[in-house]
């Protein structure tokens, strides 16, 4: 087998040299009657060119050459490819968690630089290594919340993202946390009126998502003054990380939660993508997740190593600040690269870009008879759109032309039938963005 | 002498996997930024442009990002590349960190995770338009029930720890079901610190258990544990000092009988994969860690991917969405599952990583068992020729990993980090130092089946030279490693005054 770097007679060799015949009776130690006689039920091992072919059929049966229209917490944006040239370097690829700092500074720079450019994005004072993803982080945001309000209420804007609040749910469960949800408004943004004295009695956090997931702009500072005003600590989440590019930072929030994603890193599926906390700095100890931070060695030398990990599982067990162990730090580069390639300009410009697509295609949309934007907020990239037939019979027409239309938000929200939510980022063509204008307006004159 | 040691003369003979070459300086990305560079240009925009404090409203608009990175696409590659530079790596020789499994990543599992209809699928697009990603999924799925012996499987979790969650919340469901959810998880000295942390999230409390003499569960005194408020054991298995849990099946039994389940921790699945499967010796509900056993890179850290594999009567609770395959063989995410215990990630959680191990599988096939003989191999291998040189505190037979302890080289002064730091001098990346916690002083080796011989070989030639370094000069082994780019980091500043960011 080519991964194994031995030739039988090594084998034997080996088998020799630790005073064994066979290989067999190194699992003496197991029980002989759970020992496995035949082989395991799976398929005859594959050459290199096999798996190739194998994963190139999966990839035909997806949508090869589908024009999407879908966001909802995962974009497409333009990706250089020095970004996979640097993070295909085995050093980075193949290294584990730099414990062992001094063989470990690349990583632990990069980590380092990935804080920066996250506390500098965020408007926050200190960020970490990485979460899984938004939806935990946005979880461990409001546990972190929990911990330093000693609250048990949590309040949540019913237009953050639908996943990341039935994760938060799976979490609260069992750990006593009562989880309220606030509704939105004519604007498509947090009810601030619904905050009254009584909601916020207790609570030991309000949710918000800007931009939300109808692609709306919440008022995070009003927010948070209103969250404060109580006592409570403002969470913000960012499922669409780009926005950061041109959209005022959430400086407000105690907690900001964000979604990497959008910062170089494939779609693929759902993941992996790369989780945020960023926070201010009298928070740090409450923390989840790791933390590279500066120092020097004997000889006055700059040099980073994993710190404050008296908060972390492999130190506190029981008593640490949360479970997480393997985070996601090779995302944490991607975006690393990605940045430093952007840059300042580069930032600002592709959300710009964002912003100009989303205004066209809206524009577009709007023309169609029948077709109008419910909620009035501000957007960035991605907006809900009503239609005068069912979402899903116009996507099943717009199938048809090879083209993944607007996520039915009905799903989500019974009240929000015939809405879809249409996301438009600064890789759609202009001339795709008519078409789809066009299928739609064709799909709706045709008769039922 | 080390300093000099360091910049003056050729590595001595005894080193003999790694030479000295030159290792470039490089500052932080801020450091080298000036304003109007940039490394990545966008296309022009193509439709009219907008004034955005018109679009999003004056007071939403932000500031240029002060401080932010300008550099040209060359500085950006010259940058990262010699960071890297500055890292150890599998691809780089031996790796031997117990209880990490740091075995080869194959390349074509990272060729194929970037095939465009792979790497840009939506996971919101319709079941019709991801048969392809859909039926990745339910490949794998078969793959490890078969690897297991195990019934139902949810590939959701995006790591080990939060398998462990997603396990311990399915027996919470379980329990509840029947009426008493109870209160307590029992966790053996052994275990990984993510065992009694996920438990705390679970809204469990913990119980810890003492080891016996051998290092093994106490099977003679778990009865007196299980009692009417226990939920579950959490084993790992082989255990944390890479030995067969030899009375799993009894401790099995102990529990069942009380109402409790046994939560295996897979994290040592490399030990058994084509060899033994836990659902033949009473295990209900366990996790794998796909960057260990199956072969996914750690990347510096993660990602990860922690399935959560369990018996028939915790099938119920899984977490949704579940891949299924219905009847005319299409595939599709089943959401309507009222016992489930919910969602656990967005999404189909961390599937570039289940992609790539789905690549290692069909790579091996039922070979899996050969991977898992030379590991085991290995491993005994180094702990033979390793013996009469370090302490072995428990010397029951070893699977594919050893834990010795710095008793002996203690006498002189050098402890485990010290002997581990050394070994950094020698062109190894240390082994586990310092676990698990029922081994004062461990030392925790796991070479691999990735190892060759002369690998092997030539590690426990680094071994023994620097046991007799301790003995000859002790202080060469507790001021190393010498050939790095920077030396030991002072820990305890770091962290009594923090500096988490860079700042203009």
């Amino acid at each position: 087998m080519r991964y194994l770097p031995k030739s039988p007679s090594e084998r034997q060799e080996m088998l020799a040299a630790i005073g064994v015949q066979a290989v067999e009776q190194l699992f003496e130690s197991i029980p002989e009657k759970f020992r496995l006689r035949e082989p395991l039920p799976l398929p005859p091992a594959l050459s290199e060119p096999e798996i190739i072919d194998y994963f190139k059929a999966r990839a035909a049966e997806n949508a090869p050459g589908y024009t999407s229209f879908l966001g909802a917490g995962v974009y497409q944006h333009h990706r250089s490819v020095v970004t996979d040239a640097m993070v295909q370097r085995g050093e980075f690829l193949t290294s584990y968690t730099p414990y062992q700092a001094e063989i470990s500074q690349g990583t632990l720079t990069a980590i380092f630089e990935f804080q920066t450019l996250m506390c500098q994005l965020t408007g926050q004072e200190v960020a970490n290594a990485s979460m899984y993803d938004g939806s935990t982080a946005l979880t461990e945001a409001v546990l972190m919340a929990e911990r330093l309000t000693d609250r048990r209420k949590i309040l949540v804007s019913r237009a953050v993202h639908p996943e990341y609040r039935q994760v938060l749910a799976t979490y609260a469960k069992n750990l006593g946390l009562q989880v309220e949800e606030i509704g939105y408004t004519a604007t498509g943004q947090l009810d601030l009126k619904a905050m009254t004295r009584e909601k916020l009695a207790g609570a030991a956090a309000l949710v918000v998502q800007s931009p939300n997931f109808f692609g709306v702009l919440e008022n995070v500072g009003e927010a948070a003054a209103i969250a404060h005003s109580e006592g409570a600590l403002l969470v913000t989440t960012i499922a669409e990380a780009v926005s950061l590019g041109i959209v005022r930072p959430p400086a407000e929030a105690d907690i900001v939660a964000m979604e990497g994603q959008s910062f170089g890193i494939a779609p693929s599926y759902g993941g992996p993508f790369v989780g945020v906390i960023a926070t201010r700095d009298k928070f740090v100890r409450q923390m989840p997740g790791r933390l590279a931070g500066q120092t020097t060695d004997a000889a006055g030398r700059r040099g980073f190593v994993l710190t404050l990990a008296a908060r972390e599982q492999h130190i506190r067990r029981e008593k640490a600040t949360s479970n997480i162990c393997t985070n996601e730090a090779l995302f944490a580069l991607v975006a690393t690269v990605h940045l430093c390639l952007l840059g300042k300009e580069g930032l600002r410009e592709m959300a710009l870009q964002n912003i100009a697509k989303a205004q066209f295609a809206l524009a577009e949309l709007e023309k169609i008879p029948g077709v109008r934007r419910p909620f009035s907020g501000p957007v960035f990239n991605e907006f809900v759109v009503e239609f005068p037939r069912s979402v899903k019979l116009i996507n099943a027409a717009l199938m048809r032309e090879r083209v993944i239309g607007p996520l039915a938000i009905g799903t989500h929200y019974p009240e929000l039938t015939k809405r879809g939510l249409v996301c438009v980022t600064e890789t759609m063509p202009r001339t795709e963005i008519e078409h789809f204008a066009a299928s739609i307006r064709r799909i709706l004159e045709a008769p039922v | 002498l080390d300093s000099k040691l360091t910049e003056t003369e050729a590595p001595p003979a005894m080193i003999r996997k790694a030479g000295r070459h030159v290792s470039q300086n490089e500052g932080l990305i801020f450091e080298k930024s000036a304003p109007g560079k940039r490394g990545m240009e966008l296309p022009p925009l193509d439709v009219p442009a907008v004034d955005p404090s018109h679009a999003l409203g004056r007071e939403s608009v932000r500031e240029a990002i002060v401080g932010f990175p300008e550099v040209s696409e060359i500085e950006v590659i010259r940058h990262f590349t010699r960071l890297s530079s500055w890292n150890y790596a599998i691809d780089l020789g031996m790796y031997p960190l117990g209880s990490c499994t740091m075995k080869y990543n194959p390349r074509v599992n990272e060729h194929v995770a970037r095939l465009e209809g792979l790497a840009n699928a939506h996971p919101m697009q319709p079941a019709e338009v991801a048969q392809g990603c859909l039926r990745i999924i339910h490949d794998l799925q078969n793959s490890l029930l078969a690897i297991t012996g195990m019934d139902a499987a949810t590939l959701q979790p995006a790591a080990g720890a939060q398998g462990e969650l997603t396990g311990l919340l399915m027996i919470r469901a379980y329990l509840a079901g029947k009426g008493d959810p109870r209160g307590k998880i029992l966790i053996p000295d052994s275990a990984h610190g993510t065992n009694p942390a996920s438990v705390v999230v679970a809204g469990y409390e913990v119980q810890n258990i003492k080891s016996n003499s051998q290092g093994q569960i106490d099977a003679d005194h778990l009865r007196e544990f299980v009692t009417e408020d226990v939920a579950a054991l959490m084993v790992t298995n082989p255990s944390t000092l890479g030995v067969f849990e030899e009375r799993i099946a009894e401790i099995a039994d102990i529990l069942h009988e009380r109402g409790a389940l046994l939560y295996m921790d897979g994290a040592n699945m490399n030990a058994l994969a084509g060899v033994a499967r836990p659902g033949d010796f009473g295990v209900d509900v366990m996790h794998l860690n796909l960057h260990k056993t199956f072969s996914t890179p750690h990347g510096g850290g993660g990602p990860g991917a922690g399935p959560v594999l369990v018996k028939k009567i915790l099938e119920p609770f899984l977490p949704t969405p579940l891949v299924v395959q219905k009847q005319d063989g299409k595939f599709a995410l089943d959401s309507n599952r009222p016992k489930s215990v919910g969602r656990v990630r967005a999404y189909c959680g961390n599937f570039g990583v289940l992609l790539r191990a789905l690549a290692y599988t069909l790579a091996y096939g039922p070979g899996i068992r050969q991977a898992t003989e030379d590991a085991v191999l290995n491993a005994v291998y180094v702990r033979q020729h390793l013996e009469d040189y370090f302490d072995l505190p428990y010397d029951l037979p070893s699977m594919h990993e050893v834990v010795f302890s710095d008793a002996r080289q203690k006498r002189n002064g050098v402890n485990t980090m010290d002997i581990a730091k050394r070994l950094i001098d020698y062109g190894f990346h240390p082994y586990t130092t310092a676990f698990p916690l029922i081994v004062p002083g461990a030392m925790m080796i796991e070479p691999t089946e990735s190892e060759s011989k002369e690998e092997c070989d030539l590690f426990i030639d680094a071994m023994r030279s620097i046991a007799q370094e301790a003995e000859t000069s002790p202080d060469v082994v507790k001021t190393a490693p010498h050939s790095t780019r920077v030396g030991r980091l002072d820990e305890v500043a770091a962290a009594r005054k923090p500096i988490l960011r860079w700042k203009p």
